[in-house]
């Protein structure tokens, strides 16, 4: 029996613990960034290794656009707890708005990125 | 004592009544501190993303020579406390959604616990060794 119509709103809030639970255990590739870093340059080559190979690439910028994602629809909950945009129109805009934002965001982050790195 | 001639009228303040309640038992202060953690990384982010951009492509000396420097290791340090605590926070949120068996509850809220903390002192110890380590 379908009670309710399945809304933006709604697959949006399952995007945003999706994209938390992402991020949480992406924390484990930072971490490991930092001890290569601060290991030597064997063991920062290897992060290298894994960071530069086209899987790891896809995982950095998957990681990338659930960090911007998971901003832009946590300002979105900031606003709603401060009172504001509960219409229909402006839930709807506030949400559009976070998932353009985050691809846009995510898109521009990799051309500033290998404009200032080189590509490596 | 009897809870059955409770009066309209209670002499509880409101912070009492909200205290250690939730499936956790600690009342409202993780929704409080998710939202100071959220604020914080909002504000830590254009620098952190700065910081790593920039050492996109760098070598480790490189790499260890920037993160070493005193104020971007006291960014990183500050993004990844504000981090591991909005993370360990979300995910126990989670789990409190969805596991319902008690033990399990408990078991999972604490590997929670382990995790982020362990990973947030990995960062920072690591961290501290680029700043100190010359």
């Amino acid at each position: 029996m379908q009670v309710y119509r399945w809304t933006l709103t709604m697959a949006l809030s399952i995007v945003h613990r999706a994209t938390g639970i992402a991020l949480y255990v992406g924390t484990l590739l930072l971490a490991w960034w930092l001890i290569a870093a601060a290991s030597g340059p064997a063991a920062y080559g290897h992060v290298q290794a894994f960071t530069g190979s086209i899987i790891g690439r896809l995982i950095v910028f998957g990681y990338t656009w659930a960090l911007m994602h998971h901003m832009l629809s946590g300002i979105r909950h900031f606003v709603w707890d401060l009172g504001y945009g509960f219409k229909a129109n402006e839930r709807e805009a506030l949400t559009w708005g976070a998932l353009i934002g985050g691809i846009v965001l995510t898109v521009l982050i990799w051309i500033v990125a290998y404009a200032i790195g080189g590509g490596r | 004592m009897s809870t059955a001639e409770t009066p309209k009228r209670s002499m509880r303040t409101p912070l009492g009544r909200v205290r250690n309640l939730g499936a956790a038992h600690s009342g409202t202060s993780d929704f409080w501190r998710q939202r100071i953690t959220g604020v914080a990384m909002v504000v830590l982010m254009i620098p952190a993303l700065v910081i790593i951009m920039t050492l996109h492509g760098s070598n480790q000396a490189g790499a260890k020579q920037i993160l070493g420097s005193l104020p971007i290791a006291i960014i990183m340090v500050l993004f990844i406390v504000a981090s591991a605590w909005h993370m360990k926070i979300g995910m126990q949120v989670v789990i409190e959604d969805y596991v319902h068996n008690e033990k399990l509850k408990l078991a999972a809220i604490m590997l929670n616990n382990f995790f982020s903390i362990a990973v947030a002192l990995a960062s920072i110890y690591a961290i501290l060794q680029l700043s100190s380590g010359v």
